[in-house]
């Protein structure tokens, strides 16, 4: 009887396996080509060619006096560079490792994870001599939410202060309190020369 | 439909009977316009109305602005501002469509809330309140990105810190943002696609908004009872309900016009009134304002979002459980969603079996605490986020999230409801009919007579 066939395992009758195996078929061509389709329109909503073209950006700090900041805008996003004061390097080396928020440099110059130490965050010097912590070199943008922290001493730890939901940083930029949860990041930076330092 | 019997559209004419057969159009409209409609519902049930109507006046003057607009970091800030000075008329068209938004969302909480007290989200109206959460969600998104097109401080700012919410998300958070803002900063870009999204956006509402109307003439309305429109005879459905032309359609247009004396005083006479001064500097990445604060309609949700820092307990706890991976900023920003999510789910968290918190003598305190709650939070999320605000915002998200998680699945266990009435008929003459009407058994008197 017609029926009984009907029953009987798909790999024993050819017509049905057939029809799967196009169904299938149909169906994978079908989800690949949507997908190909789709990708376009999703990966156009990213960085275009020129944002993304590697930029860097050299910045003289001849004219930066001890004790003040210059904000430079770079990829979008400014950059403090602080000439910072002895008394701030003082107060930035003197914090112990278990104060702090977040435990990471969150330096990319230096290689590999290290401790938020003021010496692992303060930009290095040109040649070989040592890092005295004059300057420092970092991102603008506070970790919580992307707003630009006030500086010049702003804050409880008289560092910067973000007054958009209220996050302290201290002299090093390291986040102290508030709903921050990083320190503010340094940008890949150094010192082309005495005077000039080169960023990206 | 709603399977409450009524008259339905016959074609009389040669020409409507030839239409009829070949596109039943004429019948859609007289069955959608003629529904029965419950007759004690009150005057919370104009909002609708005046949310269609918000809904074609932004995207009928949002389309002439357009015609005016630069979307270019270099212009937009002085195209707005040719709109104001230059364009005939522009001036109005903005600010229609600017203090627009805010009667669109004082509508739309107010439909919320309407919902929230009547029960209207209960079964079988479960998918009508999800559609109008979507769109209350797509309102949102299309409000804060109109809000970034003028080019202002404000704009500029507050696209940072809400796409900066995205950034908050463990791992692929940085790429989301990227991808978002089109480059590392709100940029050129971002303007661009907000631009186009803000377009967008409105013809998807529109969409859903025949979809939430939709399913509500599927099952009929609610009204101030809860009770059901009795379906059994026509001679019930009757004197249950009215068909919506005339009666509320009027109705409608009445209180739409009062709420327009507002709207439109608000316009000529404050027309910045709700704004922020800082949106009419022009944005400034070297510069954040003293103070951001979202436009008001967003604040409650604002104040969720800061209320939860490193401080508080169960963000603690949240860290210490996942090893770090939901931190301060990721917790805020789920607790933001959350806020939203659990409203979303309110028909499944409610377990009374009484529609109408007039008949739930428990849930009417716990409702108004509600209410007020929600303006307690709006107050406190335009405060800076120092000294006693947190904790204000700390205990006024707390109640948000326990008023849906705890206290309407408890309610329903342990409240004894008030009696209901039999019918809305029964509602109707107690509330309008002759006894009602001064108390008196004397005939009332018409003055149209």
């Amino acid at each position: 009887m017609m029926r009984e066939t009907r029953t009987v395992s798909h790999a024993e009758d050819p017509h049905s396996s057939r029809r799967d195996f196009l169904f299938y078929a149909t169906g994978g061509v079908g989800a690949v080509a949507t997908g190909a389709a789709v990708w376009p329109l999703v990966n156009q909503m990213n960085p275009s060619a020129d944002v993304q073209a590697a930029s860097t950006l050299r910045v003289d700090i001849a004219d930066v006096p001890v004790g003040s900041q210059l904000t430079v805008l770079f990829l979008g996003k400014p950059i403090f560079i602080r000439h910072r004061a002895e008394d701030e390097i003082e107060a930035a080396r003197a914090v112990p490792l278990d104060d702090l928020v977040d435990p990471i440099a969150r330096n990319p110059n230096i290689e590999g994870e290290v401790e938020a130490l003021d010496e692992n965050r303060a930009l290095a010097p040109f040649g070989d001599s040592e890092n005295t912590g004059e300057w420092l070199v970092m991102w603008g943008v506070c970790t919580h939410l992307g707003c630009v922290p006030l500086g010049d001493g702003a804050g409880d730890f008289g560092g910067w202060f973000c007054p958009c939901h209220g996050s302290h940083y201290d002299t090093s930029g390291r986040i102290r309190r508030g709903p921050a949860p990083e320190n503010l990041p340094v940008p890949v930076a150094s010192f082309v020369d005495e005077t000039t330092i080169l960023l990206g | 439909m709603s399977g409450i019997p009524h008259d339905h559209y016959e074609p009389k004419s040669n020409g409507e009977k030839w239409l009829h057969r070949r596109l039943p159009i004429v019948s859609l409209m007289y069955d959608t316009l003629m529904i029965p409609t419950p007759k004690n519902l009150n005057w919370m049930w104009i909002w609708g109305i005046v949310l269609v109507f918000c809904l074609v006046m932004q995207i009928i003057t949002g389309v002439v602005l357009v015609m005016h607009y630069t979307p270019h970091v270099d212009m937009a800030f002085a195209s707005v501002e040719h709109i104001m000075r230059n364009v005939n008329g522009g001036w109005a068209l903005r600010y229609i469509h600017q203090n627009g938004a805010s009667l669109f969302f004082i509508a739309v909480y107010m439909h919320i809330f309407r919902g929230l007290y009547y029960g209207s989200y209960k079964a079988p109206r479960e998918i009508t309140w999800i559609i109008g959460m979507l769109i209350y969600l797509l309102m949102m998104a299309t409000a804060f990105m109109g809000y970034v097109l003028p080019w202002g401080q404000m704009s500029f700012w507050g696209a940072t810190v809400i796409t900066g919410l995205f950034g908050a998300i463990p791992f692929v958070g940085d790429a989301i943002q990227t991808w978002l803002l089109g480059g590392p900063a709100v940029d050129n870009a971002t303007l661009n696609r907000f631009l186009s999204l803000h377009y967008l956006l409105p013809f998807v509402i529109l969409g859903l908004v025949i979809v939430h109307v939709w399913a509500f003439h599927t099952t009929g309305n609610n009204n101030p009872t809860g009770v059901e429109v009795r379906r059994t005879s026509r001679k019930e459905a009757d004197a249950d309900t009215l068909p919506f032309w005339p009666y509320f359609v009027i109705k409608d247009l009445f209180a739409l016009a009062v709420i327009l004396i507002g709207f439109f005083a608000v316009v000529g006479f404050m027309p910045n009134f709700l704004g922020h001064p800082d949106n009419y500097i022009e944005a400034n990445p070297m510069i954040t304002p003293a103070h951001i604060v979202p436009e008001w309609y967003f604040l409650p949700f604002y104040a969720v979002l800061r209320a939860f820092d490193g401080d508080v307990w169960v963000v603690i706890a949240a860290s210490f459980l996942t090893g770090g991976i939901v931190n301060a900023a990721f917790f805020g920003v789920i607790a933001m969603f959350g806020a939203i999510v659990v409203l979303a789910l309110v028909p499944w968290l409610d377990t009374s079996s009484v529609r109408s918190g007039r008949y739930r003598p428990m849930f009417k305190w716990f409702f108004w605490i509600f209410i007020l709650n929600f303006f307690l939070l709006m107050w406190v999320g335009a405060r800076p986020a120092e000294g006693i605000y947190p904790y204000i915002a700390l205990v006024g998200s707390a109640y948000w999230f326990a008023y849906f998680l705890l206290i309407l699945p408890i309610l329903g266990v342990i409240e004894k409801p008030l009696p209901q009435p039999e019918t809305i008929e029964e509602d109707f003459n107690a509330h309008y009919g002759p006894e009602a009407q001064g108390g008196t058994s004397a005939p009332v008197s018409n003055p149209a007579e």
